[in-house]
């Protein structure tokens, strides 16, 4: 038995394909990257059998001469889990559309408001009760001078996450 | 004996499962089929762990087909006694569950879904921990995850939504890695019973094995959520319903702990990576509590405290020695218990204060001193204030660095302080803002303007490029803060880009509910759980000792699947 190329070409080039279109933000292209990868790691599978031989049935040919059946099975699993997930997905993805019209990968609110929080958390203080020179302005130095400046005359809340 | 119990803990949430389908018109015959399954499930598991501390490791072949060939479950003291935690932790979830149904409805949690699946979610749990089988773990892990799909997208909101599909493509992702690293496990050795890849793995060429071991190790740490595959968590988490979140943070995650545990002592003891596992345990920990101290909202506070304290198990795994693995065995069970509780409790803490954002909330001390004393002793628990469980929990993990001795242990020891140090400061803040701080030091009117304001931003179409600008309504203070928030948000664009579409959540502030009994009952049964676990520490440790032994002997393992012979 020849080792064959066609395997590793087809996978290396499935796993690619799917691994590029799972990067891209639109989930459409990322439901369609999830098939290509499950179909890649599924022939992976299929290679990890061995060479192929003839039907694993027992009376029909030589036990000798049998492919080897359990990656099969594991294939079949697979398959099937992939095939459930990949409903799952486009049931999801249909949801995204019906509520905003947009099938992209969400950006998570929460977290950016944590990084663009204005100042340090000051727990213990309560900006109300100092004296507005000692008000937090915030992220000063990230401002242009002019507005530094506004940050103390228009006294913002300070120490809350929310604007 | 064991030959029925031990598939007991998987078929019979699965037949509950499909019962509680066909009983979906009675939720009353519902829920008392699902408590009583879940409470079967804990008994059996309790006996399972009387017989697997007794007599040692045992397995079943599933369906009479013989070793090699067939599937196996093997209980041995390990996944016995993380059965054990597992089920109790989640009857003590669906008890709180079915209490929320009970007083809110079925409009956020539809329990006709929720209890079947839930089901499932524990059976995928259970043979997750039984499998004797590197594909039966696949199975396990994909039952569990195609729950948790459905469990964290219960009810279709956009924000579930949103965090529900970061949470499955990571998830398919890590699948499929593992799935990938079964076929090269097979196509290396033949086999994927693991007691037989135990023996088989070791005879392979050393570079084989590393590339193994390190696809294995992705695929269980983004389960596990390790630094640097945690960031998909607490993205994810905080958006599903209370006692969901508190399920997947207690036990989903330890699925993946448990896994490193067995790819670690069973399949690869020679400890090729364990310095990558170090330095990942010391990136988790840090990276992860220092995002936990910067959150104002509660739950994401302790989804990447969750992430953080992966940390801690990590390290006593990647120490290889018998004293990091009991400690983290104990850790583990610990932190299951404890993680669920803080997360239940923060489901209260929503309804009582409206939100679980600490910049609204206030005054819960007062309004609800049941509910303080409910979150202030899980919360010492974590940050590992003595006696409490997680004290014990952490000193064992230290003190099995310091006996390492090595320079790299000593840095995870320091930086395991320091973890436990900020933890505790996270948990300090949020119990002096949210229920020491007096009702009216709260930002009230901001609070509300913030709604109202979110609440205008909500019905504006969302405009997906930051030059959008949302402030001609939402600032109300006149140019001149306008003119600064503009400065402001060139300064974070991304920020502004996703200003328009506030969740509800975020900027809402709903009217308090009243808690219900059985919610409150359910949370403080597990509170109490934490606090016996420190009384039990004893015998506990004890337990996690021997399995850590067990493990890293192996041949209790190996010998429970394939008799005291040679292994074929």
């Amino acid at each position: 038995m020849t080792p064959t190329i066609v395997f590793p070409l087809m996978v290396g080039g499935l796993y690619a394909a799917g691994v590029y279109l799972l990067l891209d933000r639109s989930l459409t292209r990322v439901l369609l990257g999830f098939l290509l990868l499950g179909n890649a790691t599924n022939l992976l599978v299929l290679s990890a059998g061995g060479p192929a031989g003839l039907a694993p049935i027992l009376g029909y040919s030589d036990p000798q001469a049998f492919t080897d059946p359990l990656p099969q099975a594991l294939i079949l699993t697979a398959i099937v889990i992939t095939f459930g997930v990949a409903a799952f997905l486009l049931a999801m993805i249909h949801r995204s559309w019906r509520l905003a019209r947009n099938e992209a990968v969400g950006t998570d609110e929460e977290d950016r408001r944590v990084a663009a929080r204005r100042a340090p958390d000051a727990d213990e203080l309560d900006p109300d009760e100092l004296a507005p020179d000692d008000r937090i302005a915030g992220h000063a130095d990230s401002l242009p001078a002019d507005l530094e400046e506004l940050a103390d005359d228009v006294d913002l809340p300070t120490g809350s996450g929310t604007r | 004996m064991i030959e029925v119990l031990a598939p007991l803990p998987v078929l019979l949430p699965l037949l509950g499962a499909a019962g509680a389908l066909l009983v979906s018109g009675h939720p009353s015959f519902q829920r008392a089929l699902s408590t009583t399954v879940l409470s079967a499930v804990l008994a059996v598991s309790v006996v399972l762990l009387f017989v697997a501390d007794a007599e040692g490791a045992s397995s079943v072949s599933v369906g009479g087909w013989a070793v090699p060939l067939g599937i196996v479950l093997v209980v041995d003291r390990l996944s016995a006694l993380m059965l054990v935690v597992a089920s109790t932790v989640a009857l003590g979830v669906l008890v709180f569950a079915v209490g929320q149904g009970a007083a809110d409805g079925s409009e956020e949690t539809p329990l006709s879904i929720f209890h079947p699946t839930f089901l499932v979610l524990v059976a995928g749990v259970s043979n997750a921990f039984l499998a004797g089988d590197l594909f039966n773990l696949y199975v396990g892990f994909e039952i569990l995850l195609m729950a948790s799909y459905v469990l964290l997208t219960l009810g279709g909101t956009a924000a579930r939504i949103r965090g529900g599909i970061t949470y499955v493509i990571v998830s398919l992702t890590s699948s499929l890695v593992f799935l990938a690293a079964i076929g090269l496990v097979y196509a290396a050795t033949g086999t994927v019973n693991m007691a037989q890849l135990a023996v088989r793995l070791g005879e392979l060429p050393a570079g084989t094995q590393v590339l193994l071991q390190s696809m294995l190790l992705i695929a269980f740490g983004i389960k596990a959520a390790v630094f640097p595959l945690s960031a998909w968590l607490p993205d994810s988490y905080p958006t599903a319903p209370a006692p969901v979140t508190a399920v997947f943070a207690g036990l989903l995650t330890k699925v993946g702990v448990y896994a490193i545990i067995r790819t670690q002592t069973l399949l690869f003891p020679g400890g090729a990576l364990d310095d990558v596992l170090l330095w990942g345990a010391l990136a988790t920990m840090l990276i992860g509590i220092l995002g936990a101290v910067a959150q104002s909202d509660l739950r994401r506070m302790l989804s990447f405290t969750l992430v953080s304290h992966i940390g801690y198990m990590v390290f006593g795994i990647a120490l290889g020695t018998a004293a990091g693995l009991a400690g983290a065995v104990f850790y583990v069970a610990h932190h299951i218990a404890i993680q669920t509780t803080l997360f239940l409790v923060a489901g209260l803490v929503e309804r009582q204060g409206g939100t679980t954002s600490i910049d609204k909330l206030g005054g819960l001390a007062r309004r609800s001193p049941l509910l303080a004393v409910l979150f202030f002793v899980p919360a010492m628990n974590l940050a590992g204030i003595p006696p409490l469980s997680g004290f014990i929990g952490k000193l064992g993990l230290l003190q099995a660095g310091v006996a390492e001795g090595s320079a790299v242990a000593l840095t995870l020891v320091a930086g395991g302080i320091v973890t436990s140090l900020l933890t505790l400061l996270a948990v300090a803040r949020i119990w002096t803002r949210a229920f020491w701080r007096s009702p009216n030091q709260s930002p009230a009117e901001e609070t509300a303007a913030a709604a109202a304001a979110a609440s205008v931003q909500r019905h504006r179409p969302a405009s997906a490029d930051g030059a959008g600008s949302p402030d001609g309504t939402a600032s109300p203070d006149g140019p001149a803060r306008t003119a600064l928030q503009d400065a402001w948000r060139r300064h974070t664009a991304v920020a502004t880009a996703a200003e328009p579409e506030l969740p509800p959540a975020a900027g809402a502030v709903r009217a308090p509910r009243p808690l219900p009994r059985t919610m409150v009952g359910a949370t403080a049964a597990l509170v109490a759980l934490t606090v016996a676990l420190t009384g039990l520490a004893g015998p506990l440790y004890g337990l996690a000792d021997r399995a850590s032994v067990d493990l890293l002997e192996r041949t209790p393992y190996i010998s429970s699947v394939f008799g005291e012979g040679e292994v074929p």
